[in-house]
C-alpha cells in the first residue's frame, strides 16, 4: 500500500485522482489545490482530506508518493520540495520549463533513490510500444527518417483564459502538444544532436504558438521532422502519428493501429512478414484494472506504482528520460529565430548505459530466448 | 428495452481500430441525409431505438424525426450524455469550472453559487448537475426518451473518485423530470454495480463492453461473466464485435449465450450490415 498525495486538481489532476484512487494498492491521503471550491466539493462528496497548501499536506499526512499536475512553471519547485522530503514523484508533462532544472532534479532523484515518472502516456499506448519493440529488434534496418505529428482542436479562437494560453506558465502548442511526439522521438532514437528550421507560428492565439514545425538530426544519420498544430478543428481530439523509414521498410503508427511494411521478414518479431502487416489496438492493448479515459492513463500510473513497490528507480519516462525531452523542447523554442541549436547530451544521458541491447543484438538475444522457450516446451 | 439498439459512433468519426476509417465515416456522414438514410434502414429493419450521444449534430436528427412524426411513430431515443470531448476540449481552454459554465444555460447560476461563500452546498451541486442534464436534453424535447444514459467517461471518472452521490442525483432527476429510467455506461462494470448498490439504485440499467475478446472489460472478462450470473441488473452489451476484431457470427453467438444480457447496442453504416446483425440476433437469440 502506498500513501499518495495529489497536487493540482485541474483536468489532468482530477483524472489522475480518479484513476489512482481506484487502485487497489493506493491510499490517497490528501489532495491539494488553490481552488477552495474544488476542495470543498471533493471533501464533501468523496471524503478525501483536502489541503490548500502543499506543505501543510506533507506535515499532516504521511505522503510517500505525490502526483503533481499543476501548471508547468510550478513543476520544478514542487518536485524539488517532494524529492527533498524523500517523496516519490509522478509529474505531468512537460517536466520542467528550464532543462537545467530537469537535469538537476533527475540527479537529485537518483541520489535519493526515489522513483520518478513524467506523464508521457504515449509510451503506454500499445501501438507506440509495438513501434519501439520493432525498432529495438532492428527490423527496419538502418533508420533514415522519421516524421512525428500531432494535431487537434484546442486553440480555435483568439483567447483562452487558462495558463495553457500563457507562454511563461508553460502554455502553447510546444509544451502542451509537441511534447508528446517529441518524447516518442527521444524514446525511439535517444538524444538528437541538433534542431533547426524551426517554425513556431500563431494561428489564433495571441500569446503562444499554435503550430510547431522543426527538423531534428541524430548522430547516426537519422533525420526527423516534427509537425504539430493544436488549431486543427477537423479532429475530434488530439491525434498523434509517427512514420518511420528505414532501409528494410517503413512503420506508420497512431494510437489505433500500426502498419508495417518490410522488405525482408528477418529480424522482425513473430507475426510480421514481408510486405504489409497491420495490427490494431484491440489486439495489442493489455487489460487495465480500472479504466477512465484510455488504457494508457491507467497503465502509466500502474507502472509508476509497481516501480515504487520494486524500488525501480529507472524506468520509462523517468526524470532522466524526461530531461532529454525537455532539452529538445528548449532547443526547439530557442531555434524559433531561425538558428541551428545543438542539443548537448545531458550528464544523465551520457552516464546512463542502454538498459537493453538494441538492433541486431536484441534480435540475437530474442532469438536465443525464443529457441530456449521452444525447446523447453517440447520437453 | 429492445434486444437491439442502434448506436451512433459510426456517424461521428469514432472507430476504435482505425483513424482512417473514422475519418472516412466522418466525411460520409457530414450530411444529415446520410445519417437519416442509415437510421431509416435501421428503423425499417425493426431497430427503432437510437442510443445516441448528445452531440450537436443529433439535434439535426431529432428535428427531422419531429418533423415527420408519422414516419417515425415508433422511434425511441436513448440519449447518452454528455458528449465528453466537448467538455474535455473546453477544459483545456477555459479550466474545469470555465468549461462547466460554458455549457450551463444560465452561467450566472455557477457564479452565484461560487459567490455564495466558501461552502458549495449540496443544492448547488444538484443545481449544476440538473441544469447540465436539462441543457443536454433540450434537443430531445417532445420525443420518446424512456432511458437516459450517463456516458462512460463521466461515470468512470466519478466512480474512481468515489463521487457516487452524483449517480443518485442523476437517477433522481431523469426519473422526476423526464419520467425516464437512468442508465449508466461504464468500462468498469462489476465495480460500478457495487457503487450503484451503495447509493440505492436498484436493478440498474448498465451498458458496458461485453465481447469475446475481453476488449475494454476492466477487471477482466471473468469478473464480467460472474456479474452477469450473480448480480441483479439489466445489462446492455456494447462493443460486441470489438470494433470488427471478432467475426460477427462468432461475436453474436457468444454474447447471446450469456445470461442476463437484455440488449445489444451496435453501430453499422449500411442497410446490409444492419439487416445481417438483425438476422444473427434472430438466429442465436431465440429465447431471451
Amino acid at each position: 500500500m502506498v500513501n499518495v498525495g495529489i497536487i493540482g486538481l485541474g483536468k489532468m489532476g482530477l483524472s489522475h485522482f480518479s484513476i489512482i484512487n481506484a487502485h487497489p494498492d493506493v491510499k490517497v491521503v490528501g489532495v491539494c489545490d488553490s481552488s477552495s471550491y474544488i476542495l470543498d466539493i471533493l471533501g464533501k462528496y468523496t471524503g478525501v482530506a483536502t489541503y490548500a497548501d502543499m506543505k501543510k499536506m506533507f506535515d499532516s499526512a504521511d505522503v510517500e508518493a505525490a502526483v503533481i499536475s499543476t501548471p508547468s512553471r510550478f513543476h520544478a519547485p514542487m518536485v524539488r520540495d517532494c524529492l527533498q522530503r524523500g517523496i516519490h514523484v509522478f509529474c505531468e508533462k512537460p517536466f520542467c520549463l528550464d532543462p537545467a532544472d530537469s537535469v538537476a532534479l533527475a540527479a537529485l532523484a537518483r541520489e535519493k533513490g526515489l522513483v520518478t515518472q513524467v506523464g508521457y502516456h504515449n509510451r503506454h499506448v500499445a501501438t507506440f510500444g509495438e513501434v519501439k519493440r520493432i525498432l529495438d529488434r532492428g527490423a527496419l534496418g538502418r533508420v533514415t527518417h522519421v516524421l512525428a505529428e500531432a494535431y487537434g482542436p484546442v486553440a480555435l479562437k483568439p483567447q483562452g483564459s487558462t495558463w495553457r494560453s500563457k507562454k511563461d506558465e508553460g502554455g502553447g502548442a510546444l509544451y502542451d502538444y509537441a511534447a508528446h511526439p517529441v518524447d516518442l522521438l527521444t524514446w525511439y532514437f535517444g538524444h538528437p544532436e541538433s534542431v533547426s528550421g524551426t517554425v513556431l507560428s500563431k494561428v489564433f492565439s495571441t500569446e503562444t504558438e499554435d503550430e510547431v514545425f522543426t527538423t531534428l538530426r541524430w548522430p547516426d544519420g537519422i533525420s526527423g521532422q516534427l509537425s504539430v498544430s493544436w488549431s486543427d478543428e477537423s479532429l475530434r481530439k488530439m491525434t498523434t502519428r509517427v512514420s518511420i523509414w528505414g532501409t528494410n521498410g517503413k512503420i506508420v503508427a497512431d494510437r489505433q493501429e500500426i502498419q508495417v511494411y518490410l522488405r525482408e521478414a528477418e529480424p522482425a518479431p513473430a507475426g510480421y512478414g514481408r510486405g504489409w502487416t497491420v495490427r490494431y489496438t484491440t489486439e495489442l492493448t493489455g487489460e487495465v484494472d480500472f479504466y477512465v479515459r484510455g488504457e494508457e492513463y491507467s497503465s502509466q500510473l500502474d507502472t509508476w506504482l509497481t516501480r515504487i513497490a520494486d524500488r525501480a528507480t529507472s524506468g520509462p519516462a523517468d526524470f532522466d528520460d524526461a530531461s532529454v525531452t525537455d532539452e529538445v523542447l528548449h532547443a526547439i523554442l530557442t531555434s524559433g529565430d531561425g538558428s541551428v541549436q545543438a542539443v548537448s547530451p545531458s550528464p544523465a544521458s551520457v552516464e546512463r548505459q542502454p538498459e537493453r541491447p538494441t538492433g541486431v543484438w536484441a534480435w540475437l538475444r530474442d532469438r536465443r530466448q525464443a529457441r530456449r522457450t521452444h525447446s523447453g516446451s517440447k520437453g | 428495452m429492445d434486444r437491439l439498439l442502434f448506436g451512433d459512433n459510426q456517424f461521428f468519426g469514432v472507430n476504435h481500430m482505425s483513424e482512417e476509417k473514422a475519418r472516412a465515416q466522418a466525411m460520409r456522414f457530414q450530411s444529415t441525409d446520410a445519417i437519416m438514410s442509415v437510421l431509416d434502414a435501421a428503423y425499417d429493419a425493426g431497430v427503432t431505438t437510437f442510443m445516441c450521444t448528445t452531440h450537436d449534430r443529433i439535434a439535426e436528427v431529432t428535428d427531422r424525426v419531429r418533423s415527420d412524426a408519422e414516419r417515425y411513430e415508433r422511434q425511441i431515443f436513448y440519449p447518452c450524455m454528455p458528449y465528453a470531448h466537448k467538455y474535455a476540449n473546453a477544459m483545456g481552454e477555459a479550466g474545469v469550472f470555465g468549461a462547466i459554465k460554458q455549457f450551463l444555460p444560465d452561467g450566472g447560476f455557477l457564479d452565484a453559487a461560487m459567490r455564495g461563500g466558501k461552502s458549495f452546498a449540496r443544492k448547488d451541486i444538484e443545481g449544476v448537475i440538473t441544469l447540465l442534464i436539462d441543457a443536454e436534453m433540450k434537443m430531445f424535447s417532445g420525443l420518446k426518451t424512456p432511458v437516459i444514459f450517463l456516458q462512460n467517461v463521466v461515470v468512470d471518472f466519478l466512480l474512481g473518485m468515489g463521487f457516487t452521490e452524483a449517480f443518485r442525483i442523476f437517477a433522481d432527476h431523469v426519473a422526476k423530470e423526464y419520467h425516464a429510467e437512468p442508465g449508466f455506461i461504464t468500462m468498469n462494470m462489476p465495480r460500478l454495480l457495487d457503487a450503484l448498490d451503495s447509493v440505492g439504485i436498484d436493478n440498474p440499467i448498465v451498458c458496458s463492453n461485453i465481447n469475446k475478446l475481453g476488449f475494454r472489460m476492466s477487471g477482466g472478462i471473468d469478473s464480467y461473466i460472474d456479474a452477469l450470473n450473480n448480480r441483479k441488473f439489466r445489462a446492455v452489451a456494447m462493443s460486441v464485435f470489438a470494433s470488427g476484431a471478432i467475426h460477427p457470427d462468432e461475436a453474436i453467438a457468444w454474447v447471446t449465450s450469456l445470461p442476463n444480457v437484455e440488449s445489444i447496442v451496435f453501430g453499422a453504416s449500411s442497410r446490409t450490415n444492419i439487416e445481417s446483425t438483425v438476422e444473427l440476433v434472430e438466429k442465436y437469440w431465440r429465447n431471451p
